[in-house]
């Protein structure tokens, strides 16, 4: 057991898949010699070589055609893009081609060893273009799973499984606890299970859903809630897609009560599918409406970011607005 | 590259280099004065035009049931058939070949029986792609055949990484990627290229310039002499070929092979050929081109031209000619009362392949549709057939697709 952060927990994800499997491959910006620009990738060029460990020229779109391509080939590519903002190029080659590579084959070619990572999420001063959270693109499309880890011992469990898994995983990374987040990761390879929800805190009076970085926020939120009396159970989802219905399902059906959060724009966002999911499993149980606590639907700001967030106060004020509907 | 620095300013637009283009033919199937002829064997050499020559008939045959309302849709390779087959015939039969929809001749060279290509056009259950995609979409793992995706361009930056996995396998394959010269306006097109030449990659690109995308011109797609000279952007090998000259594009692409995969260098091959047929069976060139700019290039028909060439060897006939001809033709027709026949993909097949296993959600989604159809069997004729009729999943009865 060592204490690592989240990047040096990935580092170490991508460090043993490398030494175990000679066909995985890790590419992007700067990810070479220079180890990424938050260094998830450092030292492995200098370790596994120039080629399996590269840096990629400037082009979203590429990187994701080229990493398709060594995929379907055989090979096992971690393609990283630099921010999840700049996603966007090559959403044509994640949306149109990597979902649907073995449907549209028939199974003949799959791109299933892809993996790709990408730091999203706001909290360090990013502005418009190094905070948004994008899952929501992405969860609309069949064919994708889509995992984000809220600590390090998460990250390098999940990531270990998402560039094991047979399907293509889109591996959001947030990016505000690179560094902040640190705790015990095990030296050695494990993983953790795609598509399985985790309990973190049980609790009778509400249930509280987040992801990623949002952990945080709502066990802090639970915690203000606790000094009140208020019993939270919290969910950290893991897997968006495929998500674990089962597990959110069970605990409302205990708790009658569920606010689901996330830093992105309410409208089309994934806490929507969540709360319209629940309530035609859960209706007879429920016991005041199913609330969201997100973002504005505006572009990120900057100076006004920690009005925009969903903090653990608008959390909490929205658990006593529950409680108390 | 070091910097020469000279102390009045001077503009480039271009015109400094022109490219020329390889042929070896000219109309009537003779060798042009100072071409040498390919070492191409009888048995190769025939191999290569009877591809050309089962393409023809087969969208021939397939568009006029298109227009009987048999198919839905339909696209033919006519007018470039010596682009498509004399790469594919240079090419190793295991290095893979990642088209955009117009390269069945391709397919065809490589041994995709009509009846396989059948089964896709139809749809039904033996489609190796399980009916999901429209009419033109093959693909065959054993013949290194990557399956045909809509999007434009998308294929071309997927080669260069299939062919980096070829080049660290170690195997001395490569990758042939084809496109048309409208593609290559696409921004995946250059994000290719570019990689390829940086990380040395051993991927052919196989640019048909067929003169078209849809209506649009050539003149209105690009300002400059072609494709071929971005490759100097990239700093790649690049050479112009009669695309409906099979020898001269056999030859480029044979040396194209040898620069790529004993050297892991790129290529860019743009083949100069004209698309005689409409783009797709949705298409009418009436309305944006002269009956007489086609009527032009039917005098170059890249079959009469080679199979000049084969009969100045004395490796084909007439007889053989007609004799091919005619039992292609009955092969096609035979088989498509098959394949038109034969049932829809069970209704299993909607929820299959979106990931590796079936998830528990599409596994509930599925049988919610189950319930429903079983209730209104007549609204879903094709669903209900495979729920009463139980049959297996779509399996290939062929062997391995």
């Amino acid at each position: 057991m060592a204490t690592m952060n989240m990047l040096q927990a990935i580092n170490n994800a991508l460090d043993i898949a490398m030494a175990e499997d000679e066909k995985v491959i890790c590419f992007g910006e700067d990810v070479g010699i220079f180890g990424g620009v938050f260094r998830a990738t450092s030292h492995l060029q200098e370790k596994y070589g120039k080629a399996r460990c590269f840096n990629t020229p400037l082009v979203e779109q590429g990187i994701i055609g080229f990493a398709n391509g060594l995929a379907a080939q055989g090979s096992v590519p971690v393609a990283e893009i630099q921010f999840a903002d700049y996603i966007f190029p090559a959403f044509d080659q994640i949306v149109n081609e990597t979902a649907k590579f073995r449907y549209r084959s028939g199974d003949l070619f799959n791109v299933g060893g892809l993996t790709i990572r990408t730091p999203y999420g706001g909290g360090i001063s990013g502005g418009l273009y190094h905070s948004q959270s994008p899952e929501a693109y992405f969860t609309h499309t069949p064919g994708l799973k889509v995992v984000v880890p809220r600590n390090p011992y998460q990250a390098k469990g999940l990531l270990l499984a998402a560039i094991r898994d047979p399907d293509p995983v889109l591996f959001l990374e947030p990016k505000r606890l690179y560094r902040a987040a640190v705790g015990e990761v095990p030296d050695e390879d494990y993983q953790l299970p795609i598509g399985e929800a985790e309990v973190i805190k049980e609790g009778t009076d509400i249930t509280l859903v987040g992801w990623g970085a949002q952990m945080e926020v709502i066990s802090k939120a639970a915690e203000l809630a606790e000094e009140q009396g208020i019993s939270c159970e919290v969910i950290d989802l893991r897997s968006l897609l495929p998500w674990d219905v089962d597990t959110v399902a069970e605990s409302v059906f205990k708790t009658g009560r569920m606010i689901v959060s996330h830093e992105a724009p309410l409208t089309g966002g994934f806490a929507g599918e969540i709360a319209a999911t629940i309530q035609e499993r859960c209706f007879l149980y429920l016991e005041s409406p199913i609330t969201r606590v997100t973002g504005l639907d505006t572009p990120f700001p900057l100076v006004l970011e920690k009005e925009y967030l969903p903090d653990h106060l608008k959390i909490f004020e929205a658990i006593r607005e529950s409680v108390n509907f | 590259m070091m910097t020469q620095y000279v102390h009045q300013p001077a503009f480039m637009t271009g015109d400094e280099f022109s490219i020329e283009t390889f042929s070896l033919l000219n109309p009537d199937g003779e060798l042009y004065p100072g071409g040498e002829e390919p070492a191409l064997t009888r048995d190769h050499a025939r191999r290569l035009y009877q591809a050309m020559l089962a393409t023809r008939i087969l969208d021939e045959r397939m568009m006029a049931a298109q227009r009987q309302g048999r198919l839905s849709f339909y696209m033919q390779c006519t007018g470039e058939e010596a682009a498509v087959v004399g790469a594919a015939a240079a090419l190793d039969d295991a290095d893979m070949i990642m088209a955009q929809y117009r390269e069945q001749g391709a397919l065809m060279y490589r041994g995709f029986s009509i009846d396989e290509f059948m089964n896709q056009l139809f749809g039904n259950e033996l489609d190796y792609g399980k009916g999901r995609q429209m009419p033109i979409h093959y693909g065959s793992r054993k013949l290194h055949y990557m399956t045909i995706s809509s999007p434009l361009a998308t294929q071309i930056p997927q080669a260069t990484g299939y062919a980096y996995g070829q080049k660290l396998a170690g195997e001395g394959h490569c990758t042939l990627t084809f496109f048309g010269e409208g593609a290559a306006s696409e921004g995946d097109f250059h994000a290719a290229l570019n990689m390829a030449a940086v990380h040395q990659v051993p991927v052919i690109f196989f640019c048909r310039n067929n003169g078209y995308a849809i209506s649009t011109p050539s003149t209105e797609q690009f300002a400059a002499d072609g494709i071929a000279p971005r490759a100097f952007g990239y700093h790649m090998h690049v050479i112009r070929v009669d695309g409906n000259d099979a020898l001269a594009v056999y030859e480029a692409t044979r040396q194209a092979r040898k620069i790529a995969v004993e050297q892991n260098q790129p290529v860019l091959i743009e083949a100069m050929s004209y698309r005689l047929a409409a783009h797709s069976s949705s298409d009418d060139p009436s309305g944006y081109r002269a009956k007489s700019e086609e009527e032009a290039w039917r005098v170059k028909d890249p079959l009469l031209r080679m199979q000049r060439w084969l009969a100045s060897k004395g490796w084909w006939s007439d007889e053989e000619e007609a004799a091919q001809q005619e039992s292609l033709r009955r092969e096609v027709l035979e088989t498509m009362k098959r394949a038109e026949k034969r049932p829809p993909p069970p209704l299993e097949s909607l929820i299959s392949d979106v990931y590796a296993d079936v998830t528990p959600a599409l596994q509930h989604q599925l049988d919610q549709l189950k319930r429903h159809i079983r209730r209104y069997p007549d609204a879903y004729p094709r669903g209900a057939k495979s729920l009463d009729l139980t049959l297996s999943s779509a399996t290939d009865t062929q062997g391995e697709a």
